[in-house]
């Protein structure tokens, strides 16, 4: 990269000529707009990122150790921690788990298909899909799967007519295992996304070296391919855990609020659907949320690290 | 978090597309291929089925017969209109907001302050981190009631929610233009700051600034989290809340919401693509 920008003397000075000619100013103003002129320039940005993201993070921390008047107490934490509210962040760990592992082998598995695939027409059609499905979980997602599973759906009339009944076996989709099943619909493509780039940094060179010492396909991926891969399939499946954990909508529209998730329950608490004298639990379990992300993130950085180590 | 999906298209994209499938693994096609073609043909099924049932679930009155009756009448339900008229507000302002706010200090980042680059990179990842349901309750719970009781509160958080997509889009765009030196010849020929902004700058970045309108026009028009909370019926929370009247048209306006944003979205994963083909060619022949 060309040395960019080393020049932070402003908008004037960068003309040419113009240096020796310029009237000499005091180093003091010069300090001053040196660093005046930057500060003033990123002043809105800054400002507004601490009232649009610091204010409410900090107020989410702080109000989930207030009472309702305002005073410190660790009864919402325990509240968080205990009873229906617990079981609720439990079945979102399991969910982005699930959500997260499962889809992440699939991600990778389909990811490897296409990428060793001959075909580029291939390629760049599920390229451009995954680039697009990674980001539609939400409310149209939700119901477009109503659309083919729920009780009328089209594919559940056709099990149907081949004489299967899903939901007489509990297969339904607002439930704990209908939710993951939808959440996969954009956890696969983000995995894709994730993964394809270190797929293509496993050289053909490594795998020609370990065949030319005998190695068999076995070999090969148990002592070269999975362990370099390792890192970056860890690093992937992280996001697809905070994206999962993370989610609202899907399982908000498509179970209607009945379901036992953090959010779920911080949606319903905020929404005033509860006894009065709690309504700071839900700033609780968004602590509770937070710490887990914040786990999840630093857990990514450093298996990012780790990943960078053979994959550029 | 669908977010980092759309950052993970610049990255990986032109990865996925870039180098041809190398020559030297011919040997092993047959077994490969059947392989490969299980995993296309269920992947397929398990991605098409859903659009297709859609669709078809769409264009059906309740006697299961091809119908546009549910598309026809969506537009005359009770609140559609209202709940429309508000997203397509809503989306106005936040595209507005986003680029008077996030343009200038893009552009200033990457000309004066190249060290504050990764500052501002981590920052426009935070929206990432912090799920929506968090940010929406901490501001519910944190500002003065006169702000709460304004839609425009929510387009104030889909500035921030945007943040992502926006920064990621103009800095991509950026970095594929050589900014100092555009910069410099501008200056050096008179131009004004302003001048240099409107007639140089903005131009090269045409591409960068569409595509991250587009993909704040897709959220704005796809949030449900904030907007459901705030208790303002936008179209996400519209077609949650109609959902009992009528299943044909509620599916109807799913989608259209989808295949809005599935033609939207395409377009900026092509923008994109021509863009870094054009930057890769740059420094290809330098």
């Amino acid at each position: 990269m060309p040395e960019q920008a080393t020049d932070v003397t402003g908008p004037g000075t960068s003309v040419p000529g113009s240096v020796t000619t310029a009237p000499r100013r005091s180093p003091v103003l010069r300090r001053l707009k040196r660093v005046g002129v930057p500060t003033l320039a990123m002043t809105p940005f800054f400002v507004y990122v601490i009232l649009g993201l610091g204010i409410p993070a900090i107020a989410v921390v702080n109000l989930a150790f207030r009472t309702s008047t305002g005073k410190f107490t660790l009864a919402n934490m325990r509240a968080a921690t205990t009873g229906v509210y617990r079981v609720g962040f439990e079945n979102s760990i399991k969910m982005a788990l699930i959500t997260s592992i499962i889809p992440g082998v699939l991600g990778v598995i389909l990811a490897y298909a296409i990428q060793t695939g001959r075909s580029g027409v291939m390629r760049r059609l599920v390229a451009t899909a995954s680039g697009v499905l990674a980001n539609f979980g939400g409310v149209n997602l939700t119901f477009m799967f109503i659309a083919a599973y729920g009780s009328q759906g089209i594919i559940t009339l056709w099990l149907h007519a081949i004489g299967i009944n899903p939901y007489s076996h509990g297969l339904r989709l607002p439930t704990f295992y209908g939710v993951s099943f939808v959440y996969m619909y954009f956890q696969i493509p983000l995995m894709v996304l994730v993964i394809t780039p270190a797929l293509l940094g496993l050289r053909q060179s490594w795998r020609e070296a370990a065949q030319n010492m005998g190695a068999s396909s076995w070999r090969y991926w148990r002592h070269v391919g999975v362990p370099v891969l390792l890192p970056s399939i860890l690093g992937g499946m992280l996001l697809l855990f905070g994206s999962s954990f993370a989610a609202y909508a899907t399982a908000e529209a498509l179970t209607g609020g009945i379901i036992a998730l953090a959010p779920i329950q911080i949606g319903d608490l905020v929404n005033g659907n509860v006894i009065s004298g709690q309504q700071n639990l839900g700033y609780a379990i968004g602590f509770g949320m937070l710490l887990v992300l914040a786990v999840t993130m630093i857990l990514y950085g450093l298996v990012r690290r780790r990943a960078s180590k053979w994959l550029r | 978090m669908a977010a980092i999906g759309a950052m993970g298209t610049e990255m990986a994209l032109d990865q996925i597309l870039g180098p041809e499938a190398s020559p030297s693994r011919g040997r092993r096609r047959p077994r490969f291929r059947t392989w490969r073609l299980v995993v296309m043909l269920i992947a397929g099924a398990y991605f098409l089925a859903p659009i297709y049932a859609g669709l078809k679930f769409a264009l059906q009155n309740d006697a299961n017969h091809f119908s546009f009756f549910a598309v026809k009448a969506l537009p005359t339900e009770p609140g559609f209109g209202a709940a429309f008229w508000l997203s397509i507000r809503l989306s106005f302002v936040t595209v507005v907001l986003s680029m008077i706010l996030m343009v200038p200090t893009t552009i200033y980042v990457h000309l004066r302050l190249p060290k504050v680059r990764r500052v501002v990179e981590f920052i426009t990842i935070l929206p990432i981190v912090i799920p929506p349901i968090i940010l929406i309750t901490g501001v519910l719970g944190s500002y003065p009631l006169w702000l709460k009781s304004s839609p425009y509160l929510l387009s104030l958080m889909y500035v921030i929610l945007a943040m992502p997509f926006v920064y990621r889009s103009l800095d991509a765009g950026l970095s594929a233009i050589d900014l100092k030196t555009l910069v410099e010849a501008s200056r050096s020929l008179g131009g004004s700051m302003f001048a240099t902004m409107r007639r140089v700058i903005l131009p090269n970045l045409r591409a960068a600034l569409l595509s991250a309108m587009v993909l704040t026009l897709a959220l704005v028009l796809g949030e449900f989290t904030m907007a459901s909370l705030d208790l303002w019926e936008t179209i996400p929370v519209w077609i949650v809340n109609f959902q009992q009247s009528d299943g044909h048209v509620t599916v109807a306006a799913s989608m259209l919401g989808l295949i809005g944003s599935w033609v939207l979205l395409t377009l900026i994963v092509s923008l994109d693509r021509s863009q870094s083909r054009r930057s890769l060619r740059k420094t290809g022949g330098v």
